[in-house]
């Protein structure tokens, strides 16, 4: 009798507690795994607006392009099987007078809400390299981050504005996040594989691409009217240009960089980059 | 995989000196196990209760206790004797050998970064380089290793060495290693160090000979290819401390 | 049966109040009598020791068959994505997993259910006492468990996971948020362990207190059971070593925190501090997770064999040299490290001295059976039990104590080979002999005799074919807490190995389940109990099985003899209480 309730008591306590152990919520995983279409590294086209114009740009680059450190791979011969060249870092991307990875994006002049899309903009490993090394995507939006060499890569993303993660792949996997606040650039780098490394451009609104192998970038269904446009690279820094789109029209823009206007050879990852100095250096 | 202890091949100078330790205190450990083992299942079988029959009454022999404390106090000790020499053999700085060749390895998530002297054969000159996970070293030559740490603590383990030192962040802590035959051997980590801890493994070479000088001056001779041509781009790994702001310019 | 002599006036250790007055409350959550407090620990460790269990049993899936999507870890479809993804377990979760295990297993498994239990439960008992010296400290003591027990566990569900540095928590991994992944569940593992300290702390000041100031008439200090001088020694090591931790965790919490640098080189800290902290504190700690199971056995075994104890006095000697010189061997644990080499010399020669109190200790025992008319009741198995496979733990140990042999083999399987022999080998055989040795006392009623020697020989069996191979898994290089061991080719041969022993292990958790239902059921539907159905010499058993509440009634015993007087000539049945003036006369046989 007495054991009985004894015993009972403390079950139920210990029940109890159990319970409120048990109601937290759950860890921070990102939003749905996107299904459809991937999107391209620039993110999902805009919606169609009414008399919409567009912006054709392109980065024009003078001077000669310094080499790109080249990736000793040895010791993950799985990767390195995969490259028919020896490879080498992305830091600069530049052919015949074009700069390749440059984020370009509206930074004045939108007005209204942008919801997210629903697609997810993926990044892939493959090779040990990610793929694409420069994207942008929109607050919300999930970034899929997909693991196609079956070995331990790990995703660390040390934004500012944002919270960062570190997430690991052991294996083939594809593993979403995505980010809250606007920023521009979040880096993101492995430190399994420490030549790692890519940029994401996080906006607000989906009016924003990156700069291909051609140079060339373009921005459409933008509403007519005068935008502020700034285009980033990692190592060339940032620059603005005013832009004005007329209804269904196509307006064009180049940017200019050249090798000079890097003063030091080393873009510290982490820190963005901030041209107003609003950031010390060093700061993480 | 060696025997029933499955040990490592073992390439190391002191590596037979700890194989000898280990086997002596397998054998000492071994005989003490199967006697006791043996014989407190043959007392569990001798004397199982049975009715009408008394235990012995005694409440101990101080003669036998003696005997037995002075005995396993003397294996100990000798163990420590015979072990305290090689100890400092293989830890203590001011009893290395003279290195030949002299590394600085930094660990850092999830990997091993050896810094070689390059052509001048000191370290902390222009020309040293940096190998990801790979060590190379030649054979029959003491090499001193300074072993330091960016971020957490993580253990440099070499299986076939016999050697194991943690490294440490914000202290510097030397080892070394003499390595007896030319081969591919495994550089691990044995301390726990986050998500990529059980990946964070290495290569070490060890080269016969003038293979070694053949490796070597190649490397210089990429180091420097590299720097006489357009400078290439130094990325930044991991969080290697920043150089200044990037004073970069822009257009209003 | 057992002879009371005179009656005193009891003690009034804090207010009694009758027993009909008592509301449910009072008497079985808040209570103040140091036998409910025991059970609850009992309950709430025995409840630990299966999420203990159960984590194990997820590492050791993923061990067998690592990140392979063709065997998915059970359950994990459940677990969230951060832990689990695609049937994958993550490595950061495997990293938890291990750091929990050992965490839980250790602070809320093993260390209540040798202390928090037996401390509290026995010794009122086995000194002829009524209560503890102060009950209320006491109840507070199991009602702070239960809080650092709940934060424990809510670590797991908080963003980030539970803390992954490792039970032993290694600065910096610990302190940083950056290098590990978790800030929250490290900062909650910091504060349940410092709750549970105080648990601890004044459990050990109630425990001190009552043995030196409590003790019936007649009963000097070598009167008293080896139960009650280990829980004694290990009550004196907890108060010492409880604060050491406790002022660690405080520092890595501000470090986590509020960004000081105790431990962290930025801020001119050292890692290596922790350590020393840490293990200055640890070392006692293994010593007090063996001690009150040494002290059980010894008791069982006495029990069993119908023998005194052999060496009484040696015994006690060593159990206070190993509570000793247990604080000059944390070292042991640092020879890597990067410490001075010197320090190491230091070290190794104190750890190779411990081993000698302990071999006295198994040579004593080994007396003690000898010559015996040796029980083998269900708790003498497992006494028998904890000597071969302590044996077996402490011989392991010999060979990290020496320096040089350590190098290969620290921080590898081989470390954990040994870990396990003593404290599962050790220290759980010692709780499962206890458990089953005053189960009629403390409930009133018997286990099954039968279900506790299939679940002796089927633990001991899957035990041994789990952690032996171990060892070798360990000289042969396999490092610990590796989320995948096939990532280095020169362990790929021995992943065989690895298979086989999560086998054994799930096997070995799975007997288990005979215990629990051992346990539970017989609560109850087991056979009611009689006094002192093992004919046994100790106060505890002349109280009435289960005692109420003051335990004699009122009656204080008187002590005339020690503990062991198994098979003394003068008496004709084989045993003499302490409590008896005159012998027994042999009674009817106790059916076991």
């Amino acid at each position: 009798m007495r054991l009985t309730r004894q015993i009972t008591g403390l079950m139920s306590f210990l029940a109890i507690a159990a319970l409120v152990a048990c109601g937290g919520g759950g860890g921070d995983t990102g939003g749905a795994e996107g299904g459809g279409e991937t999107a391209t590294p620039a993110g999902t086209p805009p919606a169609a607006v009414a008399d919409a114009g567009s912006v054709n740009g392109t980065i024009d680059f003078t001077g000669s392009a310094p080499a790109n450190e080249p990736i000793d791979m040895g010791e993950e011969p799985a990767c390195a099987e995969k490259h028919s060249s020896p490879p080498t870092r992305e830091t600069v991307v530049a052919n015949e007078g074009k700069l390749a990875n440059v984020f370009v994006y509206v930074k004045e002049g939108l007005t209204g809400e942008f919801p997210a899309p629903s697609e997810a903009v993926e990044v892939d490993q493959n090779g040990c390299v990610y793929i694409p090394h420069v994207i942008g995507v929109q607050t919300g939006q999930d970034v899929a981050f997909k693991n196609s060499d079956g070995l331990l890569h790990n995703i660390k993303a040390a934004p500012t504005e944002n919270r960062p993660f570190n997430i690991s792949q052991p294996n083939n996997m594809t593993s979403p996040r995505s980010f809250s606040a606007q920023e521009v650039m979040v880096p993101v780098q492995c430190d399994v594989h420490g030549w790692m490394e890519m940029y994401i451009g996080v906006v607000d609104h989906p009016y924003f691409a990156v700069s291909g192998d051609d140079g060339s970038f373009t921005i459409e269904n933008l509403p007519p009217g005068s935008y502020t446009l700034e285009a980033w690279h990692e190592r060339y820094g940032v620059q603005t240009q005013q832009v004005t789109v007329e209804p269904n029209g196509t307006a064009t823009v180049t940017f200019a960089y050249n090798a000079s206007m890097a003063a030091n050879a080393v873009v510290p990852l982490g820190t963005p980059i901030d041209p107003h100095g609003h950031h010390q250096a060093g700061d993480r | 995989m060696d025997g029933f202890w499955r040990l490592p091949q073992n390439i190391a100078t002191f590596g037979g000196d700890i194989d000898r330790m280990f086997i002596i205190i397998a054998w000492i450990t071994g005989i003490v196990f199967v006697a006791v083992e043996a014989l407190l299942l043959f007392y569990l079988i001798k004397y199982r209760g049975k009715p009408g029959r008394k235990a012995v009454f005694t409440h101990g022999n101080s003669r036998l206790e003696i005997i037995w404390t002075t005995a396993t106090a003397l294996i100990v000790v000798v163990i420590g004797i015979m072990s305290r020499g090689l100890w400092l053999d293989i830890k203590d700085p001011r009893r290395f050998p003279e290195p030949g060749l002299e590394l600085r390895i930094t660990a850092k998530q999830f990997e091993w970064n050896v810094t070689y002297p390059g052509a001048d054969g000191q370290l902390d000159t222009a020309d040293d380089f940096v190998k990801r996970n790979q060590l190379h070293v030649p054979v029959n030559v003491p090499v001193k290793v300074d072993l330091e740490s960016e971020d957490v603590i993580h253990s440099f383990y070499l299986p076939e060495l016999r050697l194991k030192q943690d490294a440490v962040p914000g202290m510097t802590i030397e080892a070394w290693f003499e390595a007896t035959e030319p081969g591919a051997y495994t550089v691990g980590c044995a301390e726990l160090c986050g998500l990529g801890h059980y990946r964070m493994r290495g290569s070490m070479t060890v080269y016969a000979g003038t293979e070694w000088d053949t490796w070597y001056q190649q490397e210089i001779q990429a180091v420097a290819a590299a720097a006489g041509g357009a400078a290439p781009l130094a990325g930044v790994e991991g969080d290697a401390a920043p150089p200044a702001d990037v004073a970069a310019a822009h257009v209003h | 049966m057992s002879t009371i002599a005179v009656p005193h006036e009891a003690h009034a250790a804090g207010a009694h109040e009758h027993h009909e007055a008592i509301p449910f409350i009072r008497r079985y959550i808040f209570s103040t009598d140091h036998k409910i407090i025991g059970i609850q620990f009992l309950f709430m460790s025995l409840f630990f020791l299966l999420v203990g269990g159960l984590l194990a049993m997820a590492m050791r899936w993923q061990l067998a068959w690592p990140s392979n999507p063709d065997m998915p870890l059970p359950g994990g479809s459940v677990l969230p994505e951060t832990m689990v993804t695609d049937g994958i377990m993550l490595p950061e979760f495997y990293n938890a997993l291990v750091t929990m295990h050992g965490t839980i297993m250790v602070f809320f498994a093993i260390m209540p259910l040798l202390v928090g239990v037996w401390a509290n439960y026995l010794i009122p008992l086995q000194i002829g006492a009524p209560d503890m010296a102060f009950p209320r400290l006491n109840m507070a003591s199991f009602w702070l468990a239960v809080p650092a027990g709940l934060l424990m566990l809510a670590s797991f569900f908080v963003v980030g996971g539970a803390a992954n540095a490792g039970w032993t928590g290694y600065a910096t991994l610990s302190t940083s948020e950056v290098y590990s992944g978790v800030k929250l569940g490290q900062q909650l593992w910091c504060v349940s362990l410092v709750i549970l300290g105080f648990s601890s702390l004044i459990g050990a000041v109630n425990y001190i207190t009552t043995l030196i100031n409590m003790r019936a008439p007649g009963l000097t200090w070598f009167r008293l059971p080896l139960s009650t001088w280990a829980l004694f020694v290990t009550s004196v090591l907890i108060l010492l070593a409880v604060p050491i931790l406790a002022g660690g965790l405080i520092m890595l919490f501000f470090d986590i925190t509020i960004d000081t640098t105790f431990f962290r080189p930025e801020g001119g800290g050292q890692p290596l501090l922790w350590q020393h902290l840490f293990w200055f504190f640890g070392h006692p700690e293994v010593y007090i997770l063996i001690l009150p199971a040494m002290g059980f056995v010894s008791d069982i075994l006495a029990n069993g064999a119908r023998k005194p104890i052999f060496g009484y006095h040696a015994m006690v000697w060593a159990i206070v040299g190993i509570g000793f010189i247990g604080w000059v061997v944390w070292g042991h644990h640092m020879f890597m490290s990067g410490m001075n080499p010197m320090l190491g010399g230091f070290f190794m020669v104190t750890t190779l001295i411990i081993a000698v109190p302990s071999a006295i200790k198994t040579f004593n025992w080994l007396g003690t059976v000898w010559g015996g008319n040796i029980r083998f009741h269900a708790p003498m198995l497992y006494a028998l039990g904890f000597v071969s496979l302590f044996v077996i733990g402490g011989l392991s140990g010999i060979f990290l104590a020496a320096g040089p042999v350590d190098i290969p083999l620290h921080d590898t399987y081989f470390v954990v080979a040994h870990i396990h022999y003593v404290l599962v080998g050790g220290s759980l055989f010692g709780i499962f002999a206890a458990i089953t040795f005053w189960y009629p006392k403390m409930f009133g009623r018997m286990m099954s005799e039968m279900l506790g020697k299939i679940h002796f020989a089927l633990t001991f069996i899957f035990f041994n074919l789990t952690f032996f191979p171990m060892h070798m898994l360990g000289s042969g290089g396999m490092m610990r807490r590796l989320y995948d061991p096939t990532q280095y080719p020169y362990l790929q041969p021995q992943q065989d190995t690895n298979v086989f022993i999560t086998i054994n292990a799930l096997l070995l958790f799975g007997t288990q389940l005979i215990f629990a239902f051992n346990f539970l059921w017989n609560l109850w539907k087991g056979k009611r109990a009689t006094e002192n159905p093992w004919e046994a010499n100790s106060l505890e058993w002349s109280a009435p099985s289960p005692p109420p509440h003051g335990n004699w009634g009122g009656v204080v015993p008187i002590v005339n003899r020690g503990p062991y007087e198994y098979s003394a000539p003068e008496a004709e049945a084989d045993y003499w209480p302490q409590t008896d003036v005159a012998a027994p006369v042999r009674a009817a046989p106790v059916s076991h």
